[in-house]
């Protein structure tokens, strides 16, 4: 396959961010939702009336993803052009 | 059963579809058929790509099924069901800019169009279409049961009338409409979704007398619910995580997610569908089921999971506005549907019909064939959903899971790995699908995990060892 495309370095690396937010991702929920969730019930804290690990895992746990996709986006993604068919024809 | 909301409903249904079509009809007219029928002929912005990524996916599994067992489990299904929140973002990240741009250089524009142009292999491309085909039916059924379910517990007709009336809707809608007008209707159901999620969950928090009281009522019930463990204890820890490969990062190998990941229009576009599909898909998934979870105490006693949404909306908040709500997820089913029916008839007419029977077809005469296919696919998978399941979840899961098995490393080592080749794919698709099948039936679930991951990591090592056990001959070739 033709490797040099200088697009696909750039792909490359964009794919691994995204393995890398997932595994942040899990690291994150599983860290909250089994660490305070494993604990007795009657032990449970509360957060804004939710059990403290439903709220740091799923509610603040979506919120950050939302948060470092944006920033990721923002500031590591490349914009690339698509139109090499175009220029192959001419 | 109820009037008021039976109007708004089916009102708001016709007219998100009326929208669609108006602006299809517009673009349809020069452009080659197959392309734009089946691709919207690569088009979509950023908002579409996001929204019709949400809709496609987060269909009545998520709208139907998977609040009525969130209701049954408490909050351990929400924490299940936010694993989802990955696909927001992984799926586009991972297939992202190389897919798009290899898919381009091919020509593809299905997912089988990747897979020949990548293996160049006629039985990787036949086995792809069957599996498509086999899975996909069950994916089907489960949108058109789904459907049926919610406008029966809306209006109150029997199940095989709601269910016919489904189906001749979407029938209308996709055999005319094609790609860009599922799309289309795909951001405005998305958006109504988005914020009819909302509005439902303030209204059950309300009707519950807020977050904190509902939380002790469950806990009177049964203090299970507000554990990560589900009702029994049976939602363990690594069965929880091994979601994540389910309905998370696997959902790559969806097709109906990867063709539209080959879809949209510049780099620009899709760096907002990342932004914007993280956000809708994690807000939706989250509240969707918290709805679930919050109908407990208010509504308890409901048996068909199913039913839990509709009959919650119908509970807490005034008939139109019900009617209103319900309506996106019924467009986001018959959009699901809509684009699984096409998929499938492009996997028929295009990947092979014209590859490998008749290459040579006329424009109008492929568009008669599509347009019928499409129909016949409606009406076989009408007959399947005459006979429901229990739960539509469980049919959903099955028909993932089994994609995901098959098509997983062929699409991604294929994009990847360039010592992956035509043998590896084969090894990896079949043994896949074999292992999933035998799984499944036995009901076994090694290490307590879903038997999707065992069948993944079976497939992978298939597609590695053949691959790299083959190389000499494909070198020689």
């Amino acid at each position: 396959m033709e490797q040099q495309d200088y697009r696909f370095k750039i792909a490359h690396r964009e794919a691994l961010i995204g393995v890398g937010l997932a595994l942040f991702n899990f690291v994150w929920w599983f860290g909250f939702a089994y660490g305070l969730g494993s604990q007795d019930v009657s032990d449970y804290q509360y957060v804004f009336g939710f059990p403290a690990w439903f709220f740091y895992s799923a509610i603040v746990g979506v919120v950050i993803m939302a948060v470092l996709v944006f920033i990721v986006v923002k500031f590591f993604f490349v914009d690339v052009p698509f139109d090499e068919e175009v220029e192959d024809a001419s | 059963m109820n009037i008021q909301a039976t109007i708004t409903l089916f009102s708001s249904v016709i007219a998100i579809f009326f929208i669609g079509f108006i602006f299809s009809r517009k673009k349809t007219n020069d452009a080659s058929f197959i392309h734009d029928y089946y691709l919207g002929g690569r088009s979509l912005g950023g908002f579409v790509l996001a929204m019709t990524m949400t809709a496609t996916y987060g269909s009545a599994s998520s709208f139907i099924g998977g609040p009525g067992v969130a209701y049954n489990e408490g909050l351990g299904w929400v924490l299940l069901a936010v694993t989802q929140v990955a696909t927001g973002y992984f799926t586009l990240m991972i297939l992202g800019k190389k897919f798009a741009i290899v898919t381009k250089r091919y020509k593809a524009v299905t997912m089988v169009d990747f897979l020949k142009e990548r293996y160049q292999s006629k039985a990787v491309v036949l086995l792809a279409a069957f599996s498509i085909v086999i899975f996909l039916f069950s994916a089907m059924a489960a949108q058109w049961i789904g459907g049926a379910r919610l406008i029966e517990s809306l209006t109150g007709l029997s199940y095989h009338g709601a269910l016919f009336i489904f189906v001749v809707t979407v029938l209308l809608y996709v055999t005319f409409g094609g790609f860009r007008a599922v799309t289309l209707t795909d951001s405005i159901q998305g958006s109504i979704m988005f914020i009819g999620t909302l509005v439902l969950l303030i209204a059950v928090v309300i009707s519950g007398g807020g977050v904190t009281s509902i939380m002790n009522d469950l806990r009177e019930i049964n203090p299970n619910l507000i554990t990560p463990y589900g009702s029994e204890g049976q939602l363990t820890a690594s069965y929880v995580s091994s979601y994540w490969i389910l309905v998370g990062v696997g959902v790559v190998a969806l097709p109906q997610i990867a063709v539209r990941a080959m879809s949209y229009k510049s780099t620009k576009s899709f760096h907002r569908a990342l932004i914007i599909g993280t956000i809708v898909v994690g807000f939706i998934m989250l509240n969707m089921h918290l709805i679930g979870v919050f109908a407990r105490p208010i509504l308890p006693g409901i048996e068909v999971g199913d039913t839990v949404m509709p009959e919650i909306a119908a509970h807490v908040l005034p008939p139109w506005l019900a009617g209103l709500i319900l309506a996106a997820p019924l467009a986001a089913i018959m959009s699901t549907v809509d684009s699984l029916l096409l998929l499938v008839s492009s996997t028929i007419v295009k990947d092979v019909y014209i590859n490998y029977i008749n290459p040579d077809a006329s424009r109008q005469f492929l568009k008669k064939m599509s347009m019928t296919i499409t129909a016949l696919l409606g009406i076989v998978v009408f007959s399947m959903a005459v006979q429901p399941p229990e739960l539509i979840i469980w049919l959903n899961l099955f028909a993932i899971g089994g994609m995901e098995s098959a098509f997983m490393w062929p699409i991604i080592m294929g994009l990847y790995w360039n010592k992956g080749n035509k043998y590896g794919a084969l090894a990896s698709m079949i043994a896949g699908i074999i292992s999933y099948m035998i799984l499944d039936t036995a009901g076994f679930e090694p290490l307590g995990m879903h038997h999707v991951v065992t069948s993944i990591v079976i497939a992978f090592i298939f597609y590695v060892t053949f691959s790299l056990f083959f190389q000499k001959r494909i070198r020689s070739a």
